[in-house]
């Protein structure tokens, strides 16, 4: 057994590489239940990219014969049902957990200073990982697929000038059709996911590389014993490895529950309409993108067109992603974690979770004159959020920070 | 984390009833996957049973049905074929039906239920090419006076009789295969489904 891992570690540095990230990456031994939701979306993407390669095998890229292929893999291949059942659901859990996972982010202030990089690594994978899923939600090639699909295109044919010739680009045709479903299969399957395996190896290195954050927000690598160990870190092997394991059973004692008993949640994972093949000639009664996306869909509705253009409601929907990216360097706070911070970022916190959350119930309502003015108060109230944020963290009466972890 | 002493027996035992636990529930995991392989509800109906309607088929004729995505011939064979079947099982491999290859109710020396009427999967037994129906006797260019009608298979040269038993000194190691089949009534034959006992 030596003489094998000597064999190796003189041609591969596994046992450094073993110790680096796991064995004796020392982390701080206070974390709580948000902390799960790392882990968790390792695991989810693992899930989608098996479950991927298998419904690959049976799936057919092609406008006549997509439907049918998926009805093929609901009905007769043995088990499709629930594999296809286990990859639309992970597609929704993907953004359940990352939801969480960047609210873990905000609670303790993990984006900032030494941190900004993990950010903004993981700004992109969301971005990414939006792609990926409704590109994927396209392939079925049902009613959703397909009107979601020229919805969300037409978007970038409102650019001046240029709409027109990125439009035919991304379509490869005049309107939405085969070679969209094409290309898009090709990039759910191979182009998208590759991305995210990089990023997210990416954004594993830079986190090992400054060490986590923890709820208290303290830097534990500035409390060091005589031998260079943090005094308030464990190594994440076996400690978080073993606790991880434990939010890995529940998470799927929940997961598999939706799977078996709930794989459409009522529309919110799987809607009705795609249920009826794509059919270019009759749009459904009520076109709303999947959950994860209708706070941006929000935002985009709420801006009226102007100057004869609905670009600005297209910009200010990217805007209200790409504004999340800037969130280290807008927030001016002294201290990290919400345990310590101001009630001003406390309350300004609450609202925006209260925000997004609107946003993203209202992106799945129909329009009304009524929503459509909630949906531009909370539009502010969500661009507010970012905008003030340099005041709200540098104003009122911070709690002193702790030298070490603190036991709860 | 108190000052006390690791009892790793305890520790063993928990890992090793998790990883027990862990392996067991990959492994029903992997059931639903690997069964996806397996041939879909759509490719079992496909495969299902062939009805071949026999009343036009002449002595002599030759018909080429598929089943399953293999090519199965059904021919009539005349008094002349049937007598020459058990003529030359000296130059046969195996003349008896000994290795597996046809159901128990062909196992006999025409290799069918009905003497005439043959029904043979025409794949050759080497590496898969169909056999070419031959009937005439004396080719010259198989053999000359002694051949007697049967089954050439272009690809690499096996001969096979008009029951598909292979010839001595060829490619192929043992007999055609006989499909299950059984006569539905005089004139129908259903393949892939054997007789009722």
């Amino acid at each position: 057994m030596d003489n094998n891992k000597n064999w190796i570690d003189q041609r591969f540095p596994l046992t450094k590489v073993w110790n680096e990230h796991l064995a004796e990456y020392y982390t701080p031994r206070n974390f709580n239940f948000w902390y799960f939701f790392g882990s968790l979306a390792i695991l989810v993407l693992v899930i989608q990219i098996l479950t991927g390669i298998f419904l690959t095998m049976h799936f057919k890229p092609d406008a006549a014969l997509a439907f049918n292929s998926v009805e093929y893999i609901m009905r007769d291949v043995d088990w499709g049902w629930l594999i296809r059942y286990i990859h639309s659901t992970g597609a929704s859990a993907f953004f359940v957990v990352i939801y969480l996972h960047m609210y873990r982010g905000l609670l303790y202030g993990s984006y900032k200073a030494p941190r900004e990089l993990i950010w903004i690594l993981g700004m992109v994978l969301y971005i990414a990982l939006m792609a990926e899923a409704f590109m994927g939600y396209v392939l079925p090639w049902g009613q959703m697929s397909y009107w979601g699909a020229k919805v969300i295109i037409n978007l970038f044919g409102s650019f001046p000038i240029v709409g027109e010739l990125i439009l035919e680009f991304i379509l490869g045709d005049y309107a939405v059709g085969d070679p969209v479903l094409n290309r898009f299969f090709s990039l759910h399957v191979i182009a998208i996911p590759l991305i995210l395996v990089i990023l997210v190896f990416l954004h594993i290195v830079a986190l090992h590389t400054v060490g986590s954050n923890n709820p208290d927000g303290v830097e534990i690598k500035q409390n060091k014993d005589k031998n260079g160990i943090p005094k308030d870190g464990i190594p994440f092997h076996p400690y978080y490895s073993v606790k991880d394991i434990v939010g890995v059973v529940v998470f799927l004692m929940i997961f598999t529950s939706i799977v078996f008993f709930a794989p459409a949640l009522g529309g919110y994972f799987l809607e009705a309409p795609n249920f009826v093949e794509a059919n270019p000639l009759k749009t459904p009664d009520h076109i709303a993108p999947l959950w994860y996306l209708t706070p941006f869909y929000s935002v985009l509705r709420a801006i009226p067109p102007m100057f004869g253009s609905q670009l600005p409601g297209v910009l200010a929907m990217f805007a209200a992603l790409l504004i999340l990216i800037a969130l280290p360097w807008l927030d001016r706070s002294k201290v990290k974690s919400i345990r310590y911070r101001s009630w001003p970022y406390k309350v300004a916190l609450t609202i925006f979770v209260i925000t997004f959350i609107v946003l993203g119930w209202l992106g799945m309502q129909a329009v009304t004159p009524l929503y459509s003015l909630m949906a531009q108060v909370f539009t502010a109230l969500y661009f507010a959020f970012f905008i003030l944020m340099p005041w709200f963290t540098s104003v009122g009466k911070t709690k002193p920070v702790p030298e070490r972890t603190t036991e709860h | 984390m108190s000052e006390q002493e690791i009892d790793l027996k305890k520790r063993r035992f928990l890992t090793g009833a998790t990883s027990v636990v862990g392996a067991v529930g990959v492994g029903f995991v992997l059931v639903p996957f690997l069964s996806s392989w397996m041939p879909s509800a759509r490719a079992k109906a496909a495969g299902a049973p062939v009805d071949v309607d026999i009343t036009k088929l002449e002595e002599g004729q030759l018909v080429r049905v598929l089943w399953r995505k293999k090519p199965v011939w059904i021919f009539k064979r005349d008094k002349t074929a049937l007598a020459n079947l058990s003529a030359q099982d000296d130059v046969l491999v195996d003349p008896d039906n000994s290795e597996d290859q046809q159901p128990v109710y062909a196992k006999n020396a025409h290799r069918s239920i009905n003497p005439e009427v043959a029904v043979i999967i025409g794949i050759c037994t080497h590496l898969g090419c169909s056999p070419t129906y031959r009937p005439e006797v004396g080719a010259a260019d198989l053999g000359g006076d002694e051949w007697k009608g049967g089954f050439y298979c272009p690809c690499h040269g096996s001969k096979f009789d008009l029951s598909g038993r292979v010839f001595k000194g060829v490619p192929a190691p043992t007999n055609l295969v006989i499909p299950p089949y059984h006569f539905v009534n005089d004139s129908l034959i259903r393949i892939g489904i054997d007789p009722k006992a």
